[in-house]
């Protein structure tokens, strides 16, 4: 007797282990994956931060620039400051004189290395005709080179023997600076890798989530609740239940095709624009806030609508002051698991053309915008070595946000369920 | 089918105190004509199906009248009906005649709100609002407009959690979550909340099923010193409780009323034959 009890135990105990097993081993798998993504992202991506700068002395001479008093702003704008900064690099190798070096030798620097002499004079008028020490930032495949992402020697080879040893003199000298990339973070995009900044995109993304955001959150709590509370129980608000589960599963390049179709084409809406991409995305978020918020509603306890109707509260305040309170924090949830899906939407706003190159920084809603989703995809395609770097970070700064909004999520959770509790 | 109680019972519980109380609180409805509530001819269907059938009753003023009968017999249905929670059942009818203090509630010109301002209601499930304990009292106040100012809203609070027999317990958390109470302090808040709006008459669907017998004790009390004032009416599983607290007792049978009689004499001499074996324990 004890002993086949015994035998059927341990077997038991056995099959018990080795689903525990199966089990840990899957979560190691899960973590596994997820590391090697942040890490590959991470380890590509966190030079982006960083750029190399050159220390330039460079003379401020009001006629080389081509201003004349008052130094205004929009003269000093249209100044010229292209030789200045090539003088100030010349003037640091006076052996080099050849003009096929010389176009060799500036080629270190970077187109922006004449703004931010403009932009520093902008700032500081009164320095016109002194002599300044200035960090101008150094191109792209210098900037690379420093950061040991392009090869010094081999068959593709970027460089040719003196820039490599300009470079080094440079280095030696203390001239060639290290430092947090502000550009990156609070600039535009740009053509050239150095100077493109994610600012635009964040800029972008944010209005298209706000947009969609005013746009859902009413109108998807408003038709969950009418369907829930009010909305008789016949067969055209099946049909119409069934619809809305359907357009959740809907292909997210569909609804951008609509946004062209509609938005675009029969209300003449502006094409690139935060405004429609944030339409455009909140018929997509619409379905998901439209389920999570009839769940939420259903699953509050009908006595409590019973004690509203019972204190003499109209259908419409048993609605507002008891039942949506309660359903709020899985409303609030599921709103928040939209926007994260409708932040990493690509296609839609592609089809409605915030897929332009767009250098400025939008200030409205309005103005045409690049949304960081497609930030990255206009980056993962360029050509330049440079852009590599800037699309992992572009990446690094979309996970961050998710990160942030999910955090959001779970905070409002915590908070508005201990409030019920 | 209708008994009116008679003021001067025999007394034949044995609990003093309640004797007292009971010879007291009929005093007060000395008056035969003192009629709160009336139900004529209340038939109730649920789509096809009649779950009521030709209900006639009388509620009087300032007593406690049990609902009595098995499972499935329409007491409570018939409980809902006379606040109309009815309404909002998909599919429920009723017809017949309810009036309160002599106007149909059913009325078209009634308004359902002011029926249920008029006619508390506490459930068998404590249900308070998953608020403060401040909160769900001066709720009704505040949509009926019975309060405006900071102080009145806190003077019904506290006053009506003191006839609840609940202001002692909690007068130190009025601003913590009411669910953090136990059930029985919940569903004496779920009476506090029902009388803070002053209603005439007070219906009860098995307050005291979900609770402990001392929880239950405590609400019985209650309802005694509450009956000075408001016109109850319990639906109740339990035949001592229905003894102990009213003083007309309606017996529901398969969606009749079998007989309504004072407690008293239902419990003592029911006329009935099915009144009678229930009561004696033959079925239910």
């Amino acid at each position: 007797m004890l002993t086949t009890d015994k035998k059927r135990l341990q077997k038991r105990h056995r099959a018990e282990t080795r689903f525990r097993a199966y089990g840990v081993l899957s979560l190691m798998a899960a973590a596994g994956i997820l590391f090697t993504l942040i890490y590959s992202i991470v380890s590509s991506g966190y030079t982006a931060f960083y750029r190399t700068t050159l220390l330039l002395d460079i003379k401020l001479d009001a006629e080389r620039i081509a201003v004349t008093p008052p130094y205004s702003r929009n003269a000093l704008m249209q100044g010229r400051y292209s030789s200045l900064v090539k003088s100030a690099l010349y003037a640091q190798f006076p052996e080099v004189t050849d003009r096929r070096e010389r176009r060799e030798l500036s080629s270190l620097l970077s187109p922006g290395a004449e703004l931010a002499v403009r932009d520093y004079l902008i700032d500081h008028p009164d320095s016109l005709g002194t002599t300044i020490a200035l960090e101008v930032p150094m191109s792209s495949d210098f900037d690379q080179l420093y950061k040991e992402h392009l090869p010094r020697s081999g068959e593709n080879i970027r460089f040719s023997e003196q820039q490599l040893q300009w470079f080094d003199r440079l280095l030696e000298e203390g001239r060639i600076e290290y430092g947090f990339n502000t550009q990156f973070l609070f600039g535009g995009d740009s053509r050239y890798p150095e100077l493109a900044g994610i600012a635009g995109a964040v800029v972008g993304s944010f209005y298209a989530l706000l947009v969609c955001f005013l746009l859902s959150f009413p109108l998807g709590i408003a038709a969950a609740t009418y369907l829930e509370e009010f909305a008789p129980k016949t067969g055209l608000t099946r049909i119409i239940e069934a619809n809305i589960n359907n357009l959740a599963a809907v292909p997210s390049v569909i609804f951008g095709l609509l946004g062209l179709a509609i938005f675009l084409n029969v209300f003449g809406l502006p094409r690139s624009t935060p405004l429609v991409g944030g339409i455009v995305l909140s018929l997509m978020t619409l379905p998901t806030i439209i389920i999570a918020t009839r769940a939420s509603i259903r699953s509050v306890s009908p006595g409590i609508r019973q004690a509203g109707l019972a204190m003499g509260a109209s259908p419409v305040q048993v609605v507002f002051h008891h039942v949506l309170p309660v359903a709020m924090p899985g409303t609030l949830t599921g709103t928040i698991i939209g926007l994260a899906q409708a932040l990493g939407e690509t296609a839609p706003l592609l089809m409605i053309g915030m897929v332009a190159f767009i250098a400025n920084v939008p200030t409205t809603p309005l103005d045409p915008s690049a949304a960081l989703p497609v930030q990255i995809f206009l980056w993962a395609e360029s050509a330049e070595r440079g852009f590599v770097e800037k699309t992992s970070a572009a990446i690094m700064v979309i996970m961050m946000f998710l990160i942030m909004m999910n955090l959001l999520a779970v905070i409002i959770r915590t908070r508005t369920q201990s409030k019920v509790e | 089918m209708d008994y009116v109680m008679t003021a001067d019972s025999t007394d034949t519980n044995d609990n003093i105190i309640r004797q007292k109380r009971y010879s007291l609180g009929s005093k007060a409805s000395v008056s035969r004509t003192d009629v709160k509530m009336t139900a004529e001819g209340v038939n109730v269907f649920y789509g096809a199906e009649q779950a009521l059938d030709d209900i006639n009753i009388n509620i009087h003023s300032k007593q406690i009248t049990a609902l009595i009968g098995p499972s499935g017999c329409g007491k409570s249905t018939f409980l809902r009906c006379l606040n109309r929670m009815n309404d909002v059942i998909d599919g429920c009818r009723v017809n017949g005649r309810i009036t309160l203090d002599g106007e149909d509630i059913y009325a078209p010109s009634v308004d359902v709100v002011s029926i249920r301002s008029h006619i508390g209601m506490v459930f068998q499930k404590p249900n308070p609002f998953p608020k403060s304990i401040f909160e769900n009292v001066v709720y009704g106040p505040k949509i009926h407009g019975l309060a405006q100012t900071q102080d009145e809203i806190e003077e019904i609070a506290i006053s009506s959690l003191k006839k609840a027999g609940l202001f002692e317990e909690v007068k130190d958390r009025l601003h913590a979550p009411a669910t953090g109470l136990s059930g029985g302090q919940q569903q004496r808040l779920c009476i506090a909340r029902a009388i803070s709006i002053n209603p005439g008459v007070l219906l009860m669907d098995e307050p005291c099923s979900a609770l402990d017998p001392i929880a239950t004790a405590r609400i019985e009390d209650l309802m005694w010193e509450l009956k000075e004032s408001i016109t109850i009416i319990i639906v109740t599983h339990s035949m001592q409780q229905a003894s102990r607290v009213s003083q007309q007792t309606g017996f529901f049978h398969m969606g009749v009323i079998a007989e309504v009689g004072t407690t008293e004499q239902i419990f003592q001499n029911p006329v009935d034959p099915r009144t009678r074996d229930y009561i004696t324990g033959r079925f239910g």
